[in-house]
């Protein structure tokens, strides 16, 4: 049984590379940005999920640590220089760990509503705190022309780097998820006082999962600034984290993959329909809303128990007969 | 800095602390009584505010009466959105992190919704009769506006604490806070109870917004700015704990009229500054009694 598996992952992890691989042959530059905007964005989404959907710490502000990120790589860049990029991705990602280390200290004494709200207002203080030191951060009107240096500045192998960097951080939160460490993260969830009779620390879990969906946050930030060749105060928004939750949400919070899909479904979505309206707030408020009312478990959730269903009734059909 | 300055940048703290306390007191009250937590709540500030605006404008209405209106509209929509949607999802597992995504959808959608039915330009409410102007004493000068919102503040304070520890709906509201299946068993008609506390949360919110609606413009998008003020309010008194949130709103308004008084660019981000400061010093609440959750 367990070599089938086995044989079933490696085939899935070939053919999600390969998939992604192949794109920069159709030769189209539009669908080349919207299949990296999927990468990086999906990797924010499974990251974010670490959090959410296995320890159930509802983060209202990973915006923060995708800001980070993305500045990291902007404020090194406009000071030192276009070479910079790539120490300025570390520099944001050493950062985030850094803020996520010490806010972990401070809010995670505080579960349930209160983690949210607090990851929230720390969120929008960061937001605020960029948005008006316009002298320092460009406020406003954020910073542009951060085109990654040398042979990355070409799109297709900046697209190849951005994949090699998600796949690998999608494979390490795979294996930790499946790892001894990410039971004790999902008993964490289900049920806190039995952890601690285990003689696990609650809080050290959970900080650390804080701490990790924190890093690759700010990576997908950091990423993020390469492929729209600017950041906006617009990623620090509370609006972003929002945008992460709900595809967690729409893909299902209970699957590892289901944030990547729904990052992927709401990124042809907002292609699709995002330039025609300006209703787009209604649109994924509709979204989220029948998600939560109707389809709890997800896209990838409300499918994995349908093909359970339809299984099913065909060996009952079977023992009949 | 004399003492009149003093006075007056007192009283304009005052004003801000009971308007966040008025829509801290909707959040806490949904939240302690139903354990609900209601992330729209300042959406229903904002519908308050448009509401307000529409009966003054559109219908003429007197300001006080369009004022209680709104209150009334905003009540209307919460009880509707409440036995519409939320009530769907009680008792689901993990319910905690749903009501918030719910209610985050309702901000998105009344967002856009008003939008549609308002437009997105800014619109202002003028001060009421009578209310226009200002008390004069000395160097003292008071808008009498700023005055009439603290007295309908300490109004709805007392009113709401009588109601809820003298007469029987109070009662009923606290004890279903305490156990909800023991009010069912003794024949309260637990949701309706529910439906009812949920509308009266955001009718308070819906009066706030109308009240603020003359001080500050009215926007589309205002509903986020509100609740993180008020989930700050909430934080630092601590949740469902209705003097502690007076207080921690009366600390915040008096610090920011401070903010706004010697450093008004930055004075938004100390709202932010008294949450830190406080969680590091005493991460339960300023006000909350010692022995509380330890989750």
């Amino acid at each position: 049984m367990e070599a089938v598996d086995k044989k079933k992952a490696a085939a899935f992890w070939g053919l999600f590379a390969l998939i992604f691989a192949l794109v920069p042959a159709a030769g189209n530059d539009y669908y080349l940005t919207i299949a990296n905007r999927i990468l990086v964005w999906g990797m924010f989404a499974v990251a974010f999920n670490m959090l959410f959907g296995v320890t159930g710490m509802l983060s209202f502000g990973q915006a923060l640590f995708s800001g980070l990120g993305g500045y990291g790589v902007g404020m090194t860049v406009k000071y030192l220089g276009k070479a910079w990029f790539l120490p300025g991705l570390g520099l944001g990602v050493i950062a985030a760990a850094l803020v996520a280390y010490l806010l972990g200290y401070l809010i995670i004494r505080a579960g349930g509503v209160f983690f949210t709200i607090l990851t929230l207002a720390f969120g929008q203080l960061a937001w605020q705190i960029t948005f008006r030191w316009y002298n320092v951060t460009g406020g406003d009107d954020g910073i542009q022309g951060l085109v990654p240096p040398g042979i990355l500045s070409n799109r297709v192998v900046y697209y190849y780097f951005c994949l090699v960097l998600v796949l690998g951080s999608i494979w390490f939160l795979r294996r930790l998820a499946d790892s001894p460490q990410g039971l004790v993260l999902r008993c964490v969830r289900q049920n806190p006082s039995r952890v601690r009779f285990l003689g696990r620390r609650v809080r050290r879990n959970q900080r650390r999962v804080y701490l990790i969906s924190s890093v690759f946050a700010a990576l997908a930030g950091g990423l993020m600034a390469g492929i729209d060749s600017s950041i906006h105060t617009n990623m620090l928004n509370w609006t972003t984290s929002g945008q992460v939750i709900l595809m967690s949400v729409l893909g299902g919070i209970h699957q590892f993959f289901g944030p990547f899909i729904g990052a992927g479904v709401i990124m042809i979505i907002e292609d699709v329909v995002g330039a025609r309206t300006e209703y787009w707030s209604l649109i994924i408020g509709l979204v989220m809303m029948t998600m939560v009312l109707a389809f709890p478990r997800g896209l990838v959730g409300e499918f994995a128990l349908l093909k359970a269903r339809l299984k099913w009734r065909a060996l009952e059909r079977a023992e009949r007969s | 800095m004399d003492i009149s300055f003093l006075i007056v940048q007192f009283i304009s703290g005052l004003t801000m602390a009971t308007l966040l306390f008025l829509v801290a007191s909707g959040l806490t009250l949904i939240f302690g009584v139903g354990g609900v937590f209601n992330f729209a709540h300042g959406s229903f500030y904002m519908l308050g505010a448009y509401l307000a605006y529409t009966f003054v404008a559109g219908t003429h209405l007197n300001f006080w009466v369009a004022v209680l209106a709104a209150a009334v509209g905003a009540g209307i929509l919460g009880m509707l959105a409440e036995s519409l949607f939320l009530r769907r999802i009680y008792g689901r597992a993990e319910e905690e992190g749903f009501q918030i995504l719910l209610t985050y959808s309702f901000i998105l959608i009344i967002d856009d919704l008003v939008k549609l039915v308002w437009g997105t330009e800014y619109k202002s409410l003028s001060r009421p009769a009578g209310f226009g102007g200002s008390l004069i004493w000395g160097d003292i000068t008071l808008p009498t506006y700023n005055l009439a919102i603290i007295g309908v503040g300490l109004l709805v304070v007392v009113g709401a604490w009588l109601v809820l520890s003298r007469t029987r709906p109070g009662r009923i509201a606290r004890a279903t806070a305490l156990d909800r299946e023991t009010m069912g068993m003794l024949g309260v008609n637990v949701p309706l109870t529910m439906t009812v506390v949920f509308g009266i949360a955001t009718a308070l919110g819906g009066l706030t917004g109308a009240l603020a609606a003359p001080l500050r413009s009215v926007t589309p998008g205002a509903g986020i700015e509100v609740i993180i003020d008020a989930l700050i309010v909430v934080v630092l008194g601590g949740m469902g704990n209705f003097w502690g949130a007076w207080l921690a709103a009366l600390l915040l308004g008096e610090v920011n009229a401070v903010a706004v008084a010697t450093v008004p660019e930055w004075a938004s981000l100390f709202s932010y500054l008294v949450m830190v400061v406080t969680l590091i010093f005493k991460p339960e609440g300023l006000f909350a009694p010692r022995q509380v959750r330890k989750v």
